[in-house]
């Protein structure tokens, strides 16, 4: 069907699309890598100089990164775990028949849909709120000290803020493989007289392996840039107990001004994100050719 | 189907299942509730959960205090805009790739998804600078442009996924039969590709809609979206609960809708045609 004209045609109809790409991507993260050997203040402005890699020195070697780093880790496999486990519980559950599971899998999923201000700000003053919190009021009822989440333990409340808008995807993605499990394969187990377990970890897990995959490297993805949950709770603090990369960043570059310093964390941030990236998209690569 | 669930069993599930469900679902349904609180009513204490005296006043003061009308403007406009780009753009991008595709197509596709995976703090200095000097900064017009290009290889993806699974023979038959170009798109192919279409506009709109980065990045009063004008609620200043919610009720009220609809086409765009 290619045809030397369809072949020319195609190329002009791919043309905008992955020029517009190319650009997006190569003149902003040449203009960052570029900044990032650059003494730039916007404060100081003229004063621009060559520094070579005297930046991700200082970005390297600053206490504060050692801290986003570990963060971000904590936050990201935190929150995947929680959500992995949670979600793959979920699926199973909304595997089963029982009245009213369309209505009960749209309330399981709803939380990704919340947009993140909202879901982070309802979760702060709402629930975490140590004095009107429903959970300070939940603790008292039950007699015990109210916690102030977000000041006392505030990584792990933005770990449960996160991992409440994230647990939708996971079940969504796991129960959706599960459903495509093929029944008979299931029942031809059973007759063979495997029983509930032995088939949940023969049959169903690695089914469901390929599909943890995928929840795994795109969550990661997404986890490794959280920003607007920490922006409006706890603004990376007390001190940097919250702050990840991505806010690290953020805030080098949009409260101190320090661009030099800033790029050369956003070219950190950019190594982290492909190491998962090339995982991932051999993963999909792959897929694509079946 | 031979095995059959028992009642007594599939109770059992039905109780676990409600409880988990309207636990998980408890956040939105509390928001929901104290929309229609008095300020005081909201951060009473115990709190009252359906004896209180409902009142609309909330979404009347969020209105008149803060011009709330014209968030969900540039949210509209932000969100539908950049879908409608996208797709100009992405459309005949993944026709050419799902019907004539070469040698590179697959590299193309692979190379797309790559530039999603960017962090957006990889860029995010010299993207403000740039909108700064070219005055972009807290424009619709600027977050249009930001918005199309970061959902645009989510946009071919799924268009992609989706016209791979036309039948080319149905092409082939219809040129036989003599149909034109034209006519073989408007009658041959588009009510064909229309479906797919429609669940990527779907999921772009939700993922346009509740970005929360670029927008609470690049604007300031004038055309921040919803994301970025629920964000100034964090000040610490007085507590306005119930207007918060009431706030929050109607910017994820049409998103919660549209996703509801689109569950399968999410985990399809979501996963780039990985989990189907």
């Amino acid at each position: 069907m290619a045809t030397l004209h369809t072949r020319t045609s195609a190329r002009y109809m791919m043309a905008p699309a992955v020029l517009l790409l190319l650009a997006w991507m190569l003149i902003p993260l040449g203009m960052t890598l570029y900044f990032s050997f650059l003494r730039y203040n916007l404060l100081m402005p003229g004063m621009e100089e060559w520094t070579g890699f005297l930046n991700y020195k200082y970005f390297l070697t600053d206490p504060a990164f050692d801290d986003a780093l570990i963060n971000t880790l904590l936050l990201v496999g935190g929150t995947l775990l929680i959500t992995v486990i949670g979600g793959t519980l979920l699926a199973l559950m909304l595997d089963q028949p029982f009245f009213g599971r369309g209505i009960v899998r749209l309330m399981v999923i709803a939380p990704f849909f919340v947009m993140p201000t909202v879901s982070a700000l309802v979760w702060k003053n709402m629930l975490m709120h140590p004095v009107y919190g429903l959970f300070a009021w939940l603790a008292k009822s039950v007699g015990l000290p109210p916690v102030d989440w977000l000041a006392q333990v505030p990584l792990l409340s933005v770990i449960m803020i996160v991992s409440w808008q994230w647990l939708p995807f996971a079940t969504l993605i796991l129960l959706t493989a599960m459903q495509s499990l093929d029944e008979e394969q299931k029942e031809a187990a059973e007759m063979d007289g495997a029983g509930a377990i032995s088939r949940f970890i023969y049959i169903v897990v690695p089914h469901l392996a390929r599909a943890i995959t995928v929840v795994i490297l795109i969550e990661t993805i997404f986890l490794l840039s959280v920003f607007a949950e920490i922006l409006v709770t706890t603004n990376g603090g007390p001190g940097t107990q919250s702050t990840n990369i991505t806010y690290l960043v953020y805030s080098l570059a949009l409260l101190q001004f320090d661009v030099g310093g800033a790029s050369a964390g956003g070219i950190v941030a950019v190594i982290l994100a492909n190491i998962v990236a090339i995982f991932l998209i051999r993963m999909i690569g792959k897929n694509l050719d079946r | 189907m031979a095995r059959e669930a028992s009642t007594s069993r599939k109770l059992t599930y039905t109780v676990i299942g409600w409880s988990i469900g309207l636990l998980i679902f408890f956040p939105v349904i509390w928001t929901f509730l104290t929309s229609f609180k008095t300020e005081g009513e909201a951060i009473a204490n115990p709190p009252s959960f359906l004896f209180f005296n409902w009142t609309l006043e909330n979404y009347h003061e969020v209105q008149d205090r803060s011009d709330y009308l014209k968030h969900v403007i540039n949210s509209v406009v932000i969100s539908f805009g950049s879908t409608g780009l996208g797709l100009l753009i992405a459309v005949p991008a993944a026709w050419a790739m799902a019907f004539s595709p070469g040698k590179h197509t697959k590299d193309i596709l692979m190379w797309m998804l790559s530039t999603k995976m960017l962090p957006p703090v990889g860029v995010l200095v010299p993207i403000y600078l740039i909108f700064r000097d070219y005055n972009l900064l807290d424009t619709q017009l600027g977050l249009v442009i930001v918005m199309t290009l970061i959902n645009l290889p989510i946009i071919v993806w799924m268009l992609y996924t989706y016209f791979r699974e036309i039948p080319g023979e149905i092409l082939e038959a219809a040129r036989m039969d003599g149909a034109s170009l034209g006519k073989e798109i408007v009658y041959v192919l588009a009510p064909m590709a229309v479906p797919g279409i429609a669940s990527t506009v779907l999921l772009n709109l939700i993922l346009a809609w509740n970005e929360a980065f670029w927008t609470l990045n690049l604007t300031a009063a004038k055309a921040a979206p919803l994301t970025a004008f629920i964000a100034s609620y964090s000040s610490p200043e007085g507590l306005f609960w119930a207007k918060l919610s009431a706030a929050s009720t109607l910017a994820i009220a049409p998103i919660l809708i549209i996703g509801w609809f689109s569950q399968k086409q999410l985990v399809r765009g979501l996963t780039f045609g990985a989990v189907k």
